[in-house]
């Protein structure tokens, strides 16, 4: 193998990026640039990040925030994809609907956790709330670009064969939406990620990443375990995204195929 | 069966609008095979979509089998000239074909077979299982007429259906387009520029005029059956009709001596 290919793979790539960061930051720790009182060092946050794993309380924090991530995921899902479809489908009702969407899609989610907070007594419900509110426009958006996408004449095809209009919605309009509302989801994930931790970094609660980071205190002890589990956070946003990313090109390979080809 | 009176149909509106037919009158008799011939752009799509009910006309009337169209019409299939596009490329080439046949309440394994058959029909066994954009463009225009020709409807509709098929194959597939019609009694409207193919499988060459189209001509094929692409292209009356086609088109007066 020659130096040049394997510059070419990707995952090689990445692998020498983040080697490089780690030694870039533990040499930074080692000459004194950064006092490690104030940063730990890199070697021990990765040290903390693996007893972590190991660590029973931890993981039930991560189950805990993965609870929520996915039932706010999941609702999401079933909440954007009919109301994408049914504004995409009325046109009278987007334009009835979007002065709405149009102010309330600006608003950023974290600011609304300390009303809901106020909305939902249970920790859940609150957090699942926060995220469905963050997550949901991707999803939306994508579904109604999709829609917008559909091919007419695929459509005609179908009608001709005397098809009526909902067998032209699931048949047509449906599978061609797809992939476009499968981008929706991934970026929804990472979005329902960053909520979840946020909600109960400022609500509270009794489990999740964000408690275990809130109650680490601010020792010096406390830090590293505060950096390594922002680490694992990182991490699970990383894997979720490879995840659906895979599946995407799984499902939807006639999509990437056609739209490489045309290109 | 199909009766077209005075249909006319504008594009847009004001000053852009423009005027695509201009007043056809046609008759289709259950089971001729009429072939239309005309000019580029001179509203045979407009047309043929007219008939489908995918096309509200600004004015005139189609009716099918009695009855006025205003939706798509049952028993119909259309062969779009743009195939590729009326493709779904989620699905297999087989389940393409086969789709459409759930209208005909078959269940699985019935589509699948006539699937299969029809696939084999025109020339494309092997390609049940790969998907569309996997084909080159005449592969897959074959398989647009493969599920329309699966679906057996009274009424076929084909616009331009072999215009991107080598000449043998398109030979090949317009005698099938003729053993169709005979087998299963379908009534076919076929579009085409090409006018001896128009004079080889109609039983009638309707020529419309340029835009607005009328119909310029209307002439009934009556050539020796069944057709042979040799000895039917050879043929002095073949010959004969194809000039007189070919006339019409480029908008010469007609021969009185062979419009009657
Ligand atoms: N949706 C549309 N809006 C405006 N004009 C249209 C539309 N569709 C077709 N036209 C115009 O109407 C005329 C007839 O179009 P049509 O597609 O029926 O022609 P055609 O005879 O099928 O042509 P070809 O042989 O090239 O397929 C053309 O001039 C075209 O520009
Ligand atoms: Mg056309």
């Amino acid at each position: 193998m020659t130096g040049r290919s394997l510059l070419d793979n990707r995952l090689l790539c990445g692998a020498i990026g983040i080697a490089g960061l780690f030694c870039v930051a533990e040499l930074a720790g080692r000459t004194g640039l950064i006092d490690p009182i104030v940063f730990p060092l890199a070697s021990t946050v990765v040290g903390r990040a693996v007893e972590l794993a190991a660590d029973g309380d931890f993981l039930a924090d991560v189950v805990s925030t993965l609870g929520a991530w996915a039932a706010g995921l999941l609702l999401t899902v079933l909440i954007a994809v009919p109301v994408g479809f049914l504004l995409g489908t009325l046109p009278r009702v987007e334009s009835a609907l979007r002065p709405v969407l149009e102010f309330l899609r600006p608003i950023p989610s974290v600011a609304l956790i300390p009303l809901a907070l106020l909305l939902f007594s249970d920790r859940f419900d609150m957090k699942v709330a926060v995220i469905v509110y963050a997550a949901w426009w991707p999803v939306l958006i994508n579904t109604m670009y999709g829609l917008r996408d559909v091919d007419p004449l695929a459509k005609e095809t179908l009608r001709s064969f005397g098809f009526g209009p909902l067998a032209v919605l699931w048949r047509v309009s449906l599978p061609s939406t797809a992939p476009f509302i499968a981008t929706g989801v991934r970026l929804a994930a990472a979005i329902a990620l960053i909520l979840a931790i946020s909600a109960e970094l400022l609500g509270g609660g009794s489990s999740g990443i964000g408690t275990f980071i809130l109650e680490s205190g601010s020792s010096t002890d406390a830090l590293e375990y505060t950096v390594a589990a922002t680490i694992w956070a990182g991490a699970i946003g990383v894997i979720s995204n490879s995840l659906f990313t895979l599946a995407e090109r799984r499902l939807f390979h006639w999509h990437l195929a056609r739209t490489e080809g045309t290109r | 069966m199909l009766e077209i009176s005075n249909l006319t149909h504008v594009y847009g509106g004001g000053p852009g609008a423009h005027h695509a037919l201009g007043g056809i009158d046609l008759k289709v008799a259950q089971g001729e095979l009429v072939c239309i011939v005309g000019p580029s752009g001179c509203g045979k799509s407009t047309l043929l979509r007219s008939i489908a009910g995918l096309l509200r006309p600004t004015g005139g009337t189609v009716t099918l089998g009695g009855k006025p169209v205003e939706r798509t019409p049952d028993d119909l299939a259309v062969v779009f000239q743009d195939y590729s596009r009326s493709l779904f490329p989620w699905m297999s080439v087989g389940d393409n074909v086969a789709l459409p046949l759930r209208r005909k309440g078959m269940d699985r394994p019935r589509r699948r077979e006539a699937a299969t058959e029809a696939l084999e029909q025109v020339g494309l066994a092997g390609a049940a299982g790969k998907y569309p954009w996997q084909l080159s463009g005449g592969m897959q225009q074959r398989v647009s007429i493969a599920r329309a020709l699966a679906y057996r409807p009274a009424l076929m509709l084909m616009d331009e259906p072999f215009g991107s098929v080598d000449a043998q194959t398109r030979e090949d597939l317009e005698d099938l387009t003729l053993r169709v019609r005979s087998h299963h009694d379908m009534t076919i409207l076929l579009i085409t520029h090409d006018i001896d193919e128009s004079v080889y499988v109609g039983d009638r060459v309707v020529v419309l005029s340029k835009a607005p189209a009328t119909v310029a001509g209307d002439l009934r094929v009556d050539l020796p059956g069944p057709r042979d692409q040799i000895t039917t292209r050879e043929n002095p009356a073949f010959v004969h009709l194809r000039a007189e086609v070919g006339r019409l088109v480029r908008g010469m007066r007609n021969d009185p001596a062979v419009s009657s």
